[in-house]
């Protein structure tokens, strides 16, 4: 079943603002679509949407064709993880504890069995471990295990971020600007590892990514939406959005003049 | 040399029960960000049901096991009902509140039980054992000690060791966060509260056996002791709160046996005051981290 993430003519408004106006798009199962456009064209509004930090006025989603009414607290049970700008760790806690974090949904024990002592407890904090570990295995980070998050660079520390939401073993990642302070050889790591998400043998995950960097969208997305002033001015593949003027106009002929007139 | 042991242990004694509150102070400080100075009367008044309860019975250790679980659920209740609707925009809010709560709980108390001191018994002899000539411990105190050691090691493993205290940390540390990776923020916030006021509940059935009896004002000293011992650690640091509590359990002990009882509030104070002045940020916290 091809259904994943869908959002129907979605609607914001901040007061007279109109920050999302009539979008819709699909992530579908296992893809990697990006979401890309000028500064304030809301596509940090379309997350908060996805996340329920903000209520749409109007449309609505669904998730695998089921209405979604997104919270917070419940992402991670409905199977989406996010990213945060800037990372976003616990300073006081370890990395392995950072990523532990984002898997605690899954811990079934509850406080009572945690505070006797029991059993339970002790098999969901070895499991927790084990997955946490594992993930930054995966991720080559693992000898960072024990380390204070402040203590890493900061290209470490955005991997840490990833490897927490992996840990929730998410269906739907949602990456936001997740390139953001990093070199050029970092981001051609990311983009490999954001494009083998999708294609990992264990959990893997469709992702929506919202990017200004344009090597790194370009070379990882099997979709792209471009949004301008809240609107969706253009969908399709890398190579049609490229060759779109509607696009060239809005968004990356602007860029090509900031980066020649400096 | 008798009489230094003796003070020495009585100070130690004494210091873990400061310990375990100043440790509950610590706890809802780093959950929630408020010194809750409503501890002490919400731990008197955890106290007052225990009394009801062991004058009903004939039970003292059925009193005690009621103790604990009526603090932890005060300490939820205070949270439901009171200090989730402050606004923490302002320290001072909570503070006010806090204050506001230990008039209403002491006025209550007084209502209900009377402004008078009602004897509070010790399960086990407080006289000391003699060893080689002299006084060292009662079988109260290895009771004491035995508890608080309990406690202190049963809330590092927590913290430490299991998934809710990794979920607890996590929601102190960055609740919004938290709240996107799935955990239920508001409720790792009660249980800190019920936590730390189960645990102040404890060191009131502990002390007040030690002090004149059960009155609602019987933990004002104590709390200020215990929030001094907070301070001298730190107020963010858990272990600083138990070398904190014993430290000035150990100074008490010396002021009142060497130098007279009357002195020991005062000698209190001083070493509140000499810390804020001197190291505001607690022996144990790094100063840098402080916000005040």
């Amino acid at each position: 079943m091809e259904r994943g993430l869908e959002l129907h003519h979605i609607g914001v408004r901040f007061g007279g603002l109109t920050a999302l106006d009539d979008v819709s798009l699909r992530v579908p199962p296992n893809r990697v679509v990006g979401v890309i456009g000028p500064n304030g064209a809301g596509k940090t509004t379309l997350f908060n949407v996805i996340c329920g930090f903000v209520a749409p006025e109007s449309g609505s989603l669904t998730l695998d064709g089921r209405p979604l009414r997104p919270r917070p607290h419940r992402l991670t049970r409905l199977g989406i993880a996010r990213t945060l700008q800037g990372t976003g760790l616990f300073a006081g806690l370890s990395v392995l504890e950072n990523v532990m974090t984002g898997a605690s949904h899954t811990a079934r024990a509850g406080f009572v069995p945690a505070l006797l002592g029991l059993p339970a407890s002790d098999r969901d904090e070895r499991r927790l471990r084990r997955h946490a570990l594992a993930i930054l295995d995966d991720l080559g980070i693992v000898e960072h295990a024990e380390a204070a998050p402040t203590t890493l660079p900061f290209a470490v520390r955005q991997r840490v971020a990833l490897a927490r939401a992996l840990a929730a073993r998410p269906r739907l990642l949602l990456l936001d600007e997740p390139a953001g302070g990093l070199g050029a050889d970092d981001i051609a790591e990311l983009a490999e590892l954001v494009r083998q998400l999708p294609r990992r043998d264990t959990d893997p995950c469709a992702v929506l990514l919202v990017e200004h960097h344009m090597d790194l969208v370009m070379a990882v997305c099997d979709e792209l939406v471009v949004l301008d002033f809240g609107r969706v001015i253009a969908a399709g593949t890398p190579d049609e959005i490229r060759d779109d003027p509607a696009v060239t106009d809005a968004y990356l002929g602007a860029t090509v003049e900031e980066e020649v007139s400096p | 040399m008798d009489r230094f042991v003796f003070l020495t242990v009585d100070g130690l004694s004494r210091g873990a029960v400061y310990a375990a509150f100043a440790l509950a102070l610590v706890l809802i400080w780093r959950a929630a960000r408020v010194v809750n100075f409503a501890q002490g009367a919400m731990a008197v008044a955890a106290a007052y049901v225990a009394f009801t309860v062991s004058t009903a019975t004939g039970s003292y250790w059925l009193g005690f096991v009621v103790a604990i679980v009526a603090g932890l659920l005060l300490g939820a209740l205070v949270d439901r009902v009171v200090m989730r609707h402050v606004d923490h925009a302002s320290p001072l809010n909570p503070v006010i509140v806090a204050l506001g709560l230990v008039l209403l709980i002491q006025a209550v108390l007084g209502m209900v039980y009377g402004n008078e001191f009602r004897p509070a018994e010790a399960p086990l002899r407080r006289s000391a054992l003699t060893v080689g000539g002299f006084a060292v411990l009662s079988p109260y105190d290895l009771f004491v000690f035995a508890t608080i050691g309990v406690v202190v090691s049963g809330l590092a493993w927590l913290f430490a060791r299991t998934p809710v205290g990794l979920r607890m940390r996590a929601a102190a540390f960055a609740p919004e966060v938290s709240r996107l990776l799935g955990v239920n923020v508001g409720g790792m916030l009660t249980l800190g509260w019920a936590l730390a006021s189960g645990v102040g509940a404890l060191a009131a059935m502990l002390v007040l056996p030690t002090e004149l009896g059960l009155h609602p004002h019987a933990m004002d000293l104590v709390f200020v002791s215990a929030f001094t011992a907070a301070v001298v650690g730190g107020l963010d640091s858990p272990p600083g709160a138990v070398v904190g509590g014993l430290v000035v359990g150990l100074l008490l002990s010396y002021v009142s046996g060497y130098a007279g009882s009357d002195l020991t509030p005062l000698a209190v104070l001083v070493l509140l005051l000499a810390v804020l002045l001197v190291r505001p940020g607690g022996l144990f916290a790094p100063v840098v981290a402080r916000r005040v």
